[in-house]
């Protein structure tokens, strides 16, 4: 589980998060949503270690990650896996490499035990075929579920993903989703996306975390948000005209 | 106090770089890697520009030799000393940094941009370590193998220059080559080689890994990184030469 207490994070003079509290369980996925340029991607970052944060504790399983030097801060990291944005796959490598990276680096399994590995991860992500494919060479939903299999290939205990469908199509969104979903349930891992896409709140919202003007402004789930009588989690849930139309319909609206 | 701030940041960098890496196989093979991507490939503009340079110095010494009390040999003599004391170390240096140092400097920031650099740091790999340290290294492994190289293809360079152009004979250019040669100076461009690499990796690694931005602010942080690391070289060469040769 991770446990964010009193998050506050400042650029300069602007202030992006404030006192931000929040548990992330275990076995579930867990969402960050909400309209862009709120601080969804700060606060996973801070969470991370990519920003430090300006007070506040971020515990992994009880352990204070803002507190730990770097070497202990890297133990953590290492039982962490992100998809990122942008997949952020190493242009020089190709799809089995870049799988293999974090093995190389942190195990000490020949290289016959890592190409086993990395086919493991790529058949996870209906991949097998194509270990050879340079990131160049593949479509934005391969990047994204190459992007998994590498943040899976060191069995995590943690995983973040940061907006693992945007820019992509919604059919290869839902997959991209369930299989978020099927890995969180299988590996019994705690997993954080950030994301503003309402398909992926509805379809694996576990535990949903609303974040507005930096601030934790709503917690639930997917079928809670539905109902949600908050007016700016409203706002962000029935902002088409479809959910509308649904919204009335199904008599929702109260 | 904004560039203070920018000098304590690239010490701090360099005081990250050199530990331990984690995995020396990895790194071994990242330095070979880097010794082909930043030596071996630099061989061919060495060679072009070291050849042409010692030939224009050959003709233009010969050319103005209109003093009958000046030896005939001078014109050997003076392209070997201004090739090892200036041209080689310094100018080459000077032109890689053009070639490697904007090559380094948009490599790490295309990495920075498109978030590999973060996707290594949430590994737990340490990225300045991991990415810039085989490119120092192969760099000051390598660069005075390339000065060592360019000298030897300057003097070729004026030797050829003058069978064409018969200003002199090769016989007293020659003899211009070996005369006064002090092996010291050779020392001394070496060490001075060494500096330079180190200060057009690290310079361009900097510029490069702390990017903020997308693309354009890639291609700024190149053009910065060229013109501070050749900057740095002719600030360095002025020091070196008063510590080392005066």
């Amino acid at each position: 589980m991770i446990e964010v207490k009193n998050i506050n994070k400042s650029f300069k003079d602007q202030q992006v998060l404030f006192d931000i509290s929040a548990k992330f369980e275990k076995g579930k996925v867990n969402l960050i949503i909400g309209q862009s340029g709120q601080g969804k991607s700060v606060l996973a970052k801070c969470m991370v270690g990519l920003h430090e944060t300006d007070g506040g504790e971020i515990l992994y399983d009880g352990n204070d990650f803002t507190s730990m030097d770097r070497e202990h801060k890297s133990a953590i990291r290492e039982e962490i896996g992100m998809l990122f944005q942008g997949a952020a796959l190493f242009d020089s490598l190709n799809a089995e490499e870049n799988v293999m990276f974090p093995l190389s680096m942190f195990t000490n399994m020949t290289k016959k035990e890592m190409q086993m590995r990395a086919d493991f991860c790529l058949e996870r992500v209906n991949l097998h075929e194509k270990n050879k494919l340079y990131p160049s060479e593949c479509s934005g939903g391969m990047q994204k579920r190459i992007g998994i299999a590498r943040a899976i290939a060191m069995n995590p205990k943690y995983l973040f993903c940061d907006e693992p469908n945007s820019g992509l199509d919604p059919i290869t969104s839902i997959r991209i989703d369930a299989l978020i979903k099927d890995i969180t349930y299988d590996l019994n891992i705690t997993t954080v996306v950030i994301t503003h896409d309402l398909n992926s709140v509805i379809e694996i919202g576990d535990n949903v975390l609303f974040i507005y003007k930096g601030q934790n402004w709503w917690q639930g789930n997917r079928d809670s948000i539905l109902l949600s009588d908050n007016k700016e989690v409203n706002q962000f849930v029935y902002a088409s005209e479809f959910m509308k139309e649904i919204q009335k319909n199904m008599g929702l609206k109260k | 106090m904004k560039s203070l701030a920018k000098i304590g940041k690239y010490f701090i960098m360099l005081r990250i770089i050199f530990t331990k890496p984690k995995k020396w196989g990895i790194f071994w093979r990242s330095l070979f890697n880097e010794i082909q991507i930043i030596g071996i490939s630099s061989i061919p503009i060495v060679v072009l520009m070291s050849s042409f340079m010692g030939g224009v110095i050959a003709l233009q010494t010969a050319s103005n030799m209109g003093n009958p009390l000046l030896p005939a040999y001078t014109v050997g003599y003076i392209t070997q000393s201004s090739t090892i004391l200036e041209f080689s170390p310094t100018i080459i240096s000077l032109i890689l940094a053009g070639k490697i140092g904007s090559n380094i400097a948009s490599e790490i920031g295309t990495m920075r941009v498109t978030e590999q650099i973060d996707a290594l740091e949430i590994m737990g790999v340490n990225s300045l370590n991991y990415l810039i340290l085989p490119k120092i290294i192969a760099a000051i492994i390598f660069f005075p193998v390339l000065i060592i190289f360019s000298m030897f293809m300057s003097l070729i360079g004026g030797y050829i220059s003058l069978i064409i152009s018969d200003l002199t004979s090769t016989e007293t250019y020659i003899l211009g080559i070996r005369s006064f040669f002090d092996v010291g100076h050779v020392y001394y461009a070496l060490t001075k080689t060494v500096v330079f690499g180190f200060l057009i990796v690290s310079v361009s690694s900097f510029y490069g890994y702390y990017v903020k931005g997308g693309a354009l602010d890639v291609g700024h942080s190149s053009t910065k990184a060229v013109v501070t690391s050749s900057v740095t070289i002719l600030i360095a060469n002025f020091i070196l030469t008063q510590m080392i040769l005066l």
